[in-house]
């Protein structure tokens, strides 16, 4: 389970968090959704130990992860895959040896188990044709397919995904859910998504939370988002305008 | 903090504010060698990242060093022949030449050359991988940014500048020769000759010595520079200016000082 308690952060005097406060059951689907620049990525960062809070906890079953650094901190990253909203592939790497970058250098596995698993991730992702181009090369929306199979390929027991399928067409955004859930039936990872597709995503969200100046407004199973009273999120979610 | 001194001691503040984040910026600019020292010494290493960084510091840098080494050693030779001869002393060209190029040309004009070449380069590179989040993905996978990035560098620097020097010196010397015997007419045997006399070991090894440093200092300030950029293409531009300026001015200040501390 992670738990978040009263995570505050200001960049330069400016707030961003405000004291959030989630908790992510372990093997659940979690879904931010909130408004651009509201400080979704930011969170994120925080779970991911990139930023620090000015105040507040991250508990990663029990280990508090505002607190580590170093090697404790890299335990807890070992379980850890995470898709950037930019994708970060390495640039010098072509799509097939990004995927299989942390195959060899986290697990250390043979060189045919390397290419038969990132065969596989990339087929899951429809990138079969890409695997010797590099990521200049490619589309943003092919980058970010890559950069998701990179987060898969290690089956790890938490991912974290910046906005997976922002800039996908609608077949591959539902390909894309289709495969998350696919594989959490198989591998019950603990998943914290931000994501920007409504309604779509509400079909995979085992529980959907609200963030808007810098807190949580409103958290809940899909269904009870969808159907709150609270007069942001209902303006969010039918995306009416200002 | 402020309203509470008196308007005549605030620009004391200020003045302390700012050696302290002097301070505070050597300590960390110190801190990250230290780590990157750390990593060095611990398995595993990455050996396929240090050769391409020897290509990418040093083999893609021959061109630029062949060419220069050539002109500073043709340089060298006119001008010393044309002050020497004024002495009646011009036999001593070749020593006069090799020593100038062995002690302190060499190791100095290899090593800016490298700067900016392969220092700007490789502080830009780091500074996109950065603020495209690259490292950051690195860190998130666990995997230390400074074992695959830094130390890679640092030890193809510490690696392949005395080796680019060498080199250098080599074809300085051929180029004084080119012009000191060949076009000048002296002797080829008085300009080899009065070489093996008057060269000695010390001065090889300061060379050596002097172009080590320079190797660390200069991937040190370009990869501590790419690291730590600000934000945007502005903030590339700008990192990779400061770290060719502060890798230049490094590099002659510890050239003066080594050569006042070694033999
Ligand atoms: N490193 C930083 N330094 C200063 N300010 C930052 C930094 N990172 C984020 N911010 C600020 O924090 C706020 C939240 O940014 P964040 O990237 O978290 O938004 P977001 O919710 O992810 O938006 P989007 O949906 O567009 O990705 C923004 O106003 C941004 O300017
Ligand atoms: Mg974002």
């Amino acid at each position: 389970m992670i738990k978040v308690e009263g995570l505050t952060k200001a960049f330069r005097g400016q707030p961003v968090l405000r004291g959030v406060n989630l908790e992510i059951p372990t093997g659940s689907i979690t879904v931010i959704i909130g408004r651009s620049g509201g400080g979704k990525s930011v969170f994120l960062k925080h779970l991911i130990g990139l930023l620090r809070p000015d105040a507040g906890h991250v508990i990663v079953d029990e280990q508090d992860v505002t607190a580590l650094h170093g090697r404790a901190l890299d335990q807890v990253r070992q379980r850890y895959g995470v898709v950037f909203q930019g994708g970060a592939l390495f640039d010098s790497l072509t799509c097939a040896e990004n995927v299989a970058f942390p195959l060899r250098e986290k697990l250390g596995l043979p060189r045919a188990e390397t290419v038969r698993r990132v065969d596989a991730a990339l087929a899951q992702v429809s990138l079969e044709g890409a695997a010797g181009k590099y990521p200049a090369e490619i589309s943003g929306g092919m980058r970010k397919r890559v950069a998701i199979a990179r987060a898969l390929v290690i089956e790890p027991q938490i991912i974290f995904f910046d906005e997976p399928t922002t800039g996908l067409d609608p077949i591959l955004v539902n390909t894309i859910h289709r495969l998350i859930l696919e594989l959490h039936s198989r591998h019950h990872f603990t998943a914290l998504i931000v994501s920007h597709e409504i309604p779509e995503i509400f079909e995979i969200a085992d529980s959907v939370a609200m963030l808007a100046d810098g807190r949580i407004i409103e958290t809940g199973p899909p269904a009870a988002i969808q159907a709150s009273r609270n007069p942001v999120v209902q303006k969010f979610i039918r995306g009416e305008p200002e | 903090m402020n309203g509470q001194l008196p308007l005549l001691l605030r620009p004391v503040e200020r003045l302390g504010d700012g050696a302290l984040s002097i301070v505070e910026s050597l300590g960390r600019f110190g801190g990250f060698l230290g780590q990157a020292i750390g990593i060095m010494l611990t398995p595993p290493f990455k050996w396929r990242a240090f050769v391409d960084r020897i290509n990418y510091i040093g083999f893609r840098s021959l061109l630029i060093i062949l060419l220069t080494g050539a002109f500073t050693g043709m340089v060298l030779g006119l001008q010393l022949y044309l002050t020497l001869s004024r002495f009646g002393s011009e036999a001593f060209l070749g020593p006069a030449v090799a020593l100038a190029l062995i002690r302190e040309l060499g190791p100095v004009l290899a090593a800016l050359m490298v700067t900016g070449r392969a220092g700007s380069a490789l502080t830009a590179e780091l500074g996109i991988m950065r603020i495209t989040e690259q490292i950051d993905a690195l860190t998130v996978m666990a995997l230390n940014p400074l074992r695959y990035l830094v130390v890679p560098s640092l030890l193809a620097g510490l690696v392949s500048f005395p080796l680019m020097t060498a080199l250098f010196d080599t074809v300085g010397i051929f180029g004084g020769y080119l012009v000191g015997v060949k076009l000048l007419g002296l002797s080829e045997g008085t300009y080899f000759g009065e070489m093996q006399t008057f060269v000695h070991m010390d001065d090889i090894m300061m060379g050596f010595w002097k172009s080590a440093l320079f190797g660390v200092v200069v991937t040190w300030v370009a990869t501590y520079k790419g690291f730590n950029v600000g934000h945007g293409a502005e903030g590339v531009a700008r990192a990779t200016t400061q770290s060719v300026v502060l890798a230049s001015v490094l590099i002659l200040v510890w050239d003066y000082f080594l050569g006042s501390v070694l033999p």
